[in-house]
């Protein structure tokens, strides 16, 4: 099931144009902020940081963070980098800093990851600490759950999310239930992550996407980054994290670039993160989505709307309170996410949302998901599974109307 | 996949009213079960078979590989002297007496106390497999981790867990072993090492690859130079067709795990003969098929287990890798407490009856005088009173209340996530009773 992945995937992020503009993320403009509230750090998709707006935006309602204590002296430039050396850069903190944490997965060590995360991990901590695994998904995440149950902290790294298909039974049954069914003898801190997602022409099964498949498991979580900012504070967040992570990763997101801090921060694995703040509308998006949600709110905010976007990031449990709050400010709401229409993280959002604010919604909540179907190869239909900015800009106009 | 319960499919009567042709008494498998062993306890090494790794490169991998059969018949050709010839001291052979008493008894109670109302679900019993979890399971020391199935009563007992303990676990009371939580296919405890009880079939073998790996782990990279902690892994036939086997069997032997893989092959997947799912039903043979070794032992004779344990589980303590041992024993019971047990030849189960380790180990210790009559009924006694206790203990223990529903199932309960209010939904004291809320 390995397949030659480095030209496809790597070189071929963000190569075209059409789906956002990888331009909005040098954000050298960060430097101008002088506050920073915990660990939600407010980006606006013109670029420009308004520090009043910025304070009226504390969502940290619980405490949790840390390691921020130098946040509010972010005076330091920080160091830019693209979103997987953000990742290997959490990684690789986490190992220095104890030394049970190890990898393992299928050409992590030597080959320093199909997408680069690990580079330069395996020389420099060793072949056991990086394990080459042989091609046995269910076999190596098992492994890393006995291995966790006996004191170690492994991350399991699916070469591609689809793959971690074949380790369900394992993460289903061990994974998430061992620590209930021994009654809460054995803990399992393994983070299991990997790139999923629609990515260019892969195909159909290298396009999947696990988080719908994952999310009823109970004693999981499942968390999704999308920036090299939140990538590699969800990295270090999940692996010093007692409960089992899963962290989704996306092939198409590797080479964004970004401005993040030297000094060392972690990101609150339950909390969602407010990328625009707005008045008129709600919008939810997580993952790559985020990038064409941001590309619909240009057109939008020409066009006179003021939507507020969220992503979400933690995909099970939801952070129902930075949604609620933004659900009662705007009274609609928009979905807009990468998963199948049926079941997916999208369909159980409505349900929460639905459950618990339904009195503050003006109109019913709109989820645009990707079509019911195996991702076809041609790059024409495949441009149309997925949602695409005009159809959020055209949902977003007719839910206004509402 | 193979789990429990479909137990209740197998058990429809077949219109086939032929015996022979479903008794494992073919020419294919003859051949090694042949003669009941006429000696069984002198530690005769008819049954122990090796096959070296028969590849080149296999051999320079598996260098150091003794074939177990060499090193018994090399320590009965040193021992002269006329005691020297038993395998076991007495202080041993009564607590391998012990423990198979107490497996005996407490699954018969086990029996008891489902017919009577005070256990349900999937029970699987251990009766007559005895041997092979005393003779492995007495010589790990308490840092060893034992992986088991769902026929996990026995194996938790051996490795030290208190009767009470599994049997309040049975009857779903909050001082079992899980907290109620596990039942009969999940028995684990953390201060015996007792990694599980899995309810689906392989399952629990890279739980075990894992565990042997963080022995390997803190050795070599944590630098604790004395750990040489070793896993045993017991499964049964039916999973030596599967893939999480294969996988596992590939990693121990490529990375040098200590662990044993000991497979009670007890001829029965339910109803599933061995000889019918399996082409090549000599299991102990797919082990030097992945560079370790693997042997064949008779697991209805405690003693031989033991010596060939003893082996196995020296080796990977060395260092040395894994071994795959085929242990060739039988359940007297059905494959569960629902399983009505129709598709067995009877003279099958009748042959294996005169075989019962229990009483072979009793002749045996009463024969060559390392214990008499007496002494051997006072251990009977003492454990009847154990289980008597254990199950009243079940009796009078309180039930999980409401409160312990969502207690454990997150280790950082933050990860039931953030409420509507914006508290965790940990820090409202009511929320473990459960809500149905997202």
């Amino acid at each position: 099931m390995a397949s030659i992945f480095q030209a496809v995937g790597a070189a071929r992020a963000l190569s075209s144009s059409n789906s956002f503009d990888s331009k909005k993320f040098y954000l050298t403009s960060r430097e101008s902020v002088s506050e920073r509230k915990g660990s939600i750090f407010v980006v606006r998709s013109d670029g420009r940081m308004n520090s009043g707006r910025v304070d009226k935006l504390v969502t940290n309602a619980v405490a949790t963070k840390a390691d921020s204590a130098a946040a509010s002296t972010a005076s330091k430039p920080g160091h830019e980098l693209l979103l997987f050396e953000a990742l290997r850069e959490g990684l690789e903190e986490e190992m220095d800093r104890d030394p049970r944490v190890c990898v393992m997965g299928e050409d992590v060590g030597h080959y320093g990851g199909s997408y680069k995360v690990t580079k330069g991990l395996a020389p420099k901590y060793g072949d056991l600490r990086v394990l080459d695994t042989p091609i046995a998904e269910n076999s190596f995440t098992g492994m890393a759950i006995g291995a966790a149950m006996t004191g170690l902290r492994p991350i399991v790294e699916g070469m591609n999310m689809g793959f971690l298909l074949l380790a369900f039974n394992q993460i289903s049954n061990n994974c998430g239930m061992l620590h209930y069914t021994s009654g809460g003898q054995f803990t399992i801190p393994v983070v299991i992550r990997g790139p999923g997602g629609v990515g260019r022409q892969l195909g159909a099964e290298h396009s999947q996407r696990l988080e719908s498949y994952f999310q009823s498991i109970p004693g999981i979580q499942m968390v999704a980054c999308s920036t090299p900012y939140n990538a590699k504070g969800l990295m270090k967040a999940a692996i010093r994290s007692e409960n089992p992570v899963i962290l989704f990763e996306h092939v198409l997101l590797y080479n964004l670039k970004e401005r993040i801090p030297d000094e060392e921060y972690i990101c609150n694995l339950e909390e969602a993160e407010m990328v625009r703040p707005g008045e008129h509308i709600t919008i939810l998006t997580y993952s790559r989505m985020r990038y064409h949600v941001m590309q619909a709110a240009k057109t939008l905010v020409n066009k006179g709307y003021d939507p507020e976007v969220i992503d979400i990031r933690s995909l099970k449990p939801f952070d129902l309170h930075t949604i609620g709050n933004s659900v009662k400010k705007t009274h609609r709401v928009l979905i807009v996410e990468e998963c199948m229409r049926t079941g997916g993280i999208g369909a159980s959002l409505t349900a929460a949302i639905s459950e618990n604010f339904h009195d503050y919604l003006d109109a019913p909540i709109v989820c645009l998901s990707s079509q019911d179907v195996p991702t076809p190869y041609a790059g024409t239909l495949e441009e149309f599974t997925i949602v695409q900015p005009a159809q959020i800009v055209t949902a977003v106009e007719q839910l206004c109307q509402q | 996949m193979a789990s429990s319960f479909s137990a209740a499919k197998i058990t429809q009567p077949l219109p086939l009213n032929t015996t022979t042709t479903r008794s494992p008494d073919n020419p294919l498998f003859s051949s090694f079960k042949s003669a009941p062993p006429a000696s069984s306890f002198l530690g005769s090494t008819h049954k122990l078979r090796i096959q070296r790794p028969t590849s080149a490169r296999a051999q320079t991998r598996s260098g150091t590989v003794v074939a177990v059969s060499d090193v018994v018949k090399e320590k009965k050709l040193k021992s002269n002297a006329p005691t020297s010839n038993l395998l076991i001291t007495k202080e041993e052979g009564l607590e391998v007496y012990e423990d198979m008493i107490l497996g005996r008894a407490f699954e018969d109670m086990c029996a008891q106390m489902y017919y009577r109302g005070k256990m349900f679900g999937f029970v699987h019993l251990y009766n007559g497999q005895e041997a092979v979890s005393s003779g492995f399971i007495k010589l790990l020391k308490k840092e060893d981790s034992v992986v088991s199935t769902y026929r996990d009563h026995v194996h938790a007992l051996s490795k030290g867990v208190p009767a009470r303990a599994v049997m309040s676990e049975l009857f779903g009371k909050a001082t079992g072993c899980c907290r109620g939580q596990g039942g009969s296919m999940h028995m684990f405890s953390k201060d015996h090492n007792v990694l599980g009880g899995f309810a689906f079939i392989g399952e629990g073998i890279p739980v075990a690859t894992g565990a042997a790996f963080t022995s390997k782990y803190k050795r070599e990279v944590l630098k604790e130079g004395d750990c040489d902690h070793v896993t045993l892994a017991f499964f049964g036939d039916g999973t030596c067709n599967n893939g999480q086997f294969f996988e596992c069997l590939n990693m121990a032997a490529l990375w040098k795990l200590p662990i044993v893989f000991v497979v009670e092959n007890n001829l029965w997947a339910i109803g599933m003969s061995h000889l019918r799912s399996t082409s090549d039903p000599q299991i102990w043979k797919k082990g030097p098929a992945f560079g370790m070794p693997g042997v064949h032992v008779d697991g209805m004779d405690v003693l031989k287990v033991r010596e060939v344990a003893k082996e196995a589980i020296g080796r990977a303590r060395r260092g040395e890798g894994p071994t795959l041992v085929e242990c060739e024993t039988y359940r007297f019971r059905g494959h569960s407490l629902a399983d009505p047990d129709e598709l067995r030849d009877p003279a099958e189960k009748a042959r294996y009856a005169t075989r019962d380790p229990i009483t072979s180990l009793k002749k045996y210790m009463i024969d060559s005088k390392l214990a008499s009559e007496a002494e051997l009924k006072a251990i009977e006694k003492k454990i009847d009173e154990v289980v008597e206790e254990a199950v009243e203990f079940a009796d009078e223990s309180p039930a999980p209340s409401r409160s312990q529903l969502l207690e454990n199932v997150f280790a950082d309960p933050k990860g039931f996530g953030i409420g509507p209010d914006g508290r965790y939904r940990c820090e409202d004291p009511k929320f473990t009773e459960g809500t149905a809320h997202v």
